[in-house]
């Protein structure tokens, strides 16, 4: 009897300490360019992290190499604690990462459904492309996203940034992503559909799927990551609990390339200058 | 045909927010009323869910026959003439085809004429040489001209995959690797059988030239191959309507539909019609009556649908086919309007690159034999300057050079029209040198109305 909350605890750990996803010691360089240097970094299932760093801090190559689109030189990525080989997009996917990239990676010339089952075409019977059923699925889950979206028979093009945004995030949690990658999800957003991303994030996180969130906007991880990941010149200057930190310690960091403790209060004072 | 389905998948769909077609704005006018016209028919054009650039081609090319039927006094317009016009279109037509997928995907294929040469000239070989003197199968064989347009075809595809694996896999420049095929493939024809004139070609062969009297269908195909094409029309539209029916989306109107088929299988009857008004012109009559030992007098023979043509038909439906209804398609597109979505989304973009020469390959390789019946003989220059009328004919065709845009049904159109203008002139008896002048400007001026168009619906 005495034994059973013990035993609970520990399962319970295990079950979160298993991380859905590890990248350990990844490095990647450009001709003589280290832009990833043995970083390590994990992400638990239904956890959102946070990857800060200024531009060319490495966020967005090291996330590459994840979503199949840049393989590492060198270092291990494990997936429920086996490790694994990703050497494309299509790799990547079946092994239920998916990626919304902050240029959305659209094809601007053929309409939401088609963009929507891009490499996954549904078929009928005979073969050829099932274009009823791949609309209609895309209408429920964008329908779903985002209410005002009604032009599913024109080229992406014509669509503004929110209506494209939703493609590409519907997309991206309709194939049961486990792992789902965000890089600049909110960047070219209005404070609505801004909002809107919100939610869809805290529904998925909800629903047990990990989270890596890129973004400049240290509101925005500070609003929805659990914990954050801070990236400067290649190099991970650390990873902290969101509740541990303020937002100028995470500034510190981004900036200055010093963890928490190492911070003195005149330092953090000059951040405002 | 294709152009009629209404279920326009490719991306010149209606409403599209592309701007009107060069047809579009020559004739769009500027006066309050007329503006309210031109609105109202952009209106009804999406509401009948059609694509109004290539509705706009085929006013256009009805524009260019009445035009050369009035000046030629009405000899352009006999069915003699669009038999000869439909039968010298075939290969640039089938060859555009392939164009498309290749410009849409943003590579280029110059070597098209030359490819279309060397297998032209070795489906000559293949019956005249290979076949016949040295493996002595007897000649005017049911299985020799098969295997000499397999020849042609394996040869075509052949060459295809060796350019496309340059370009998707090496990665050297579409334009260089084809520069390369078209001096390349060109010169080793003259180093078969030194270059001679191979003829005559085998009687089987002959058929797919469209030569007269063997290579048209008679009356009765004629008239067969209209009543399945309607069929085929009427089964695709209502089909289609009842699954969008069924997922509850937007269906056109009734009355949209019905127009729909009614101006389809109209112009598939029409067509056939006018190829049954065609008789067979009075010495190769003397010969058939000759030949049956009946009476030439009063005998009418109506020709027919032209095998070439029909083998057309066949081609544009597969590539339309392949184009709009399979993920190869689906991935050309995509691959031509953001080369990056297509990688990051999981296509296997070489392979589809690869997929793309190869078709254009086995495409210029039925060209090349369906141009060696016509000549009824192997000769190096088939296809000579060949690509620039295949690539002209696909860009008249709405093919966009930005990549991600053009249609199989606008290819197969843009190659009537060119040919169409040729024969025009011709028959008007316009010289040549006015005629290549006439057909170069109207290329530029046609691309460049579209890209004006375009510029200002953005």
């Amino acid at each position: 009897m005495s034994i059973s909350p013990n035993s609970e605890t520990v399962a319970a750990s295990a079950v979160t300490d298993t991380p859905l996803v590890e990248l350990r010691d990844i490095c990647v360089s450009f001709g003589g360019v280290h832009a990833v240097q043995d970083v390590t970094v994990n992400l638990r299932p239904g956890e959102v992290v946070g990857l800060v760093g200024g531009n060319g801090a490495g966020k967005t190559t090291l996330i590459r190499t994840l979503s199949g689109a840049h393989p590492a030189d060198s270092g291990q990525i494990l997936i429920n604690g086996r490790p694994v080989t990703i050497l494309n997009p299509r790799g990547a996917k079946a092994l239920g990462v998916e990626t919304i990239y902050q240029n959305l990676a659209l094809a601007e010339n053929v309409d939401a459904a088609a963009n929507f089952f891009l490499g996954r075409e549904l078929k009928s019977r005979l073969g050829s492309l099932d274009d009823a059923a791949m609309e209609s699925a895309t209408r429920r889950v964008i329908g779903r996203l985002n209410p005002n979206f009604h032009n599913f028979k024109v080229p992406v093009m014509s669509l503004s940034g929110g209506q494209r945004q939703s493609i590409a995030i519907g997309r991206a949690i309709h194939f049961d992503a486990r792992i789902l990658i965000m890089d600049e999800p909110t960047a070219a957003l209005g404070p609505a559909e801004t909002a809107q991303v919100r939610e869809v994030i805290k529904q998925l996180k909800s629903e047990g799927i990990g989270i890596f969130l890129i973004s400049h906007d240290i509101h925005d991880v500070f609003d929805l990551a659990d914990r954050i990941s801070v990236m400067l010149h290649g190099k991970l200057v650390g990873t902290v609990n969101k509740a541990d930190v303020t937002t100028d310690e995470v500034l510190a960091m981004i900036i200055m390339g010093k963890m928490p403790g190492e911070v003195t209060q005149r330092e953090l004072a000059e951040l405002h200058g | 045909m294709t152009q009629v389905s209404g279920e326009v998948q490719t991306p010149s769909s209606p409403g599209s927010g592309r701007g009107p077609t060069p047809i579009e704005r020559l004739v769009r006018p500027v006066t309050g009323s007329a503006a309210a016209g031109y609105r109202a028919l952009r209106l009804g054009a999406r509401t009948m869910e059609i694509d109004l650039r290539l509705a706009g081609m085929v006013v256009f090319l009805i524009f260019i026959w009445l035009g050369f039927g009035y000046a030629s006094n009405g000899l352009f317009l006999t069915p003699r003439n669009f038999y000869d016009v439909s039968v010298q279109s075939v290969s640039v037509a089938i060859m555009a085809t392939g164009m498309v997928l290749i410009i849409v995907s943003r590579n280029i294929d110059l070597s098209v004429g030359s490819i279309m040469g060397l297998t032209g000239y070795m489906a000559a070989m293949t019956q005249r040489v290979w076949l016949t003197e040295n493996l002595h199968l007897a000649y005017g064989g049911f299985e020799i001209w098969i295997i000499a347009v397999l020849v042609a075809v394996v040869v075509g595809a052949i060459i295809g995959a060796i350019h496309g694996g340059l370009v998707a896999y090496v990665g050297i420049p579409a334009f260089i690797v084809t520069l390369g095929g078209l001096l390349a493939w060109r010169g080793l024809i003259f180093k078969l059988q030194q270059g001679q004139t191979i003829a005559p070609m085998d009687k089987n062969f002959s058929i797919l030239g469209g030569g007269l009297p063997q290579g048209a269908i008679g009356f009765w195909p004629t008239w067969i191959v209209g009543i399945v094409l309607c069929i085929g029309i009427v089964y695709a539209l209502i089909t289609s309507r009842r699954k969008r029916r069924s997922y509850g989306f937007p269906i056109r109107p009734q009355w949209a539909l019905i127009s729909l088929i009614v101006g389809g299988c109209a112009t598939v009857l029409g067509a056939m019609f006018v190829y049954n008004n065609y008789p067979l012109p009075p010495l190769l009559t003397q010969q058939f009556a000759a030949d049956h030992h009946i009476s030439a007098d009063g005998l009418v023979i109506p020709v027919g649908l032209a095998a070439p043509v029909l083998l057309l038909l066949g081609i544009g439906l597969v590539m339309g086919f392949l184009t709009t209804r399979r993920p190869f398609g689906r991935y050309v597109f995509a691959i031509g309007g953001n080369p990056d979505a297509a990688t990051l989304a999981g296509i296997n973009t070489k392979r589809t690159i690869l997929g793309t020469f190869v078709l254009m390959g086995i495409l210029c390789g039925l060209a090349g034999a369906i141009q060696t019946a016509r000549l009824d003989a192997g000769v190096t220059s088939t296809g000579t300057s060949y690509e620039l009328l295949v690539i002209a004919a696909a860009v008249i065709g709405g093919t966009s050079f930005a990549g991600g845009i053009g249609t199989i049904q606008g290819a197969i159109i843009g190659a009537v029209i060119m040919q169409s203008l040729k024969s025009g002139m011709v028959t008007v008896g316009l010289d040549s040198p006015l005629q290549d002048v006439a057909i170069g400007s109207f290329l530029v001026f046609a691309v460049g109305l579209d890209t004006v168009a375009q510029r200002r619906a953005k």
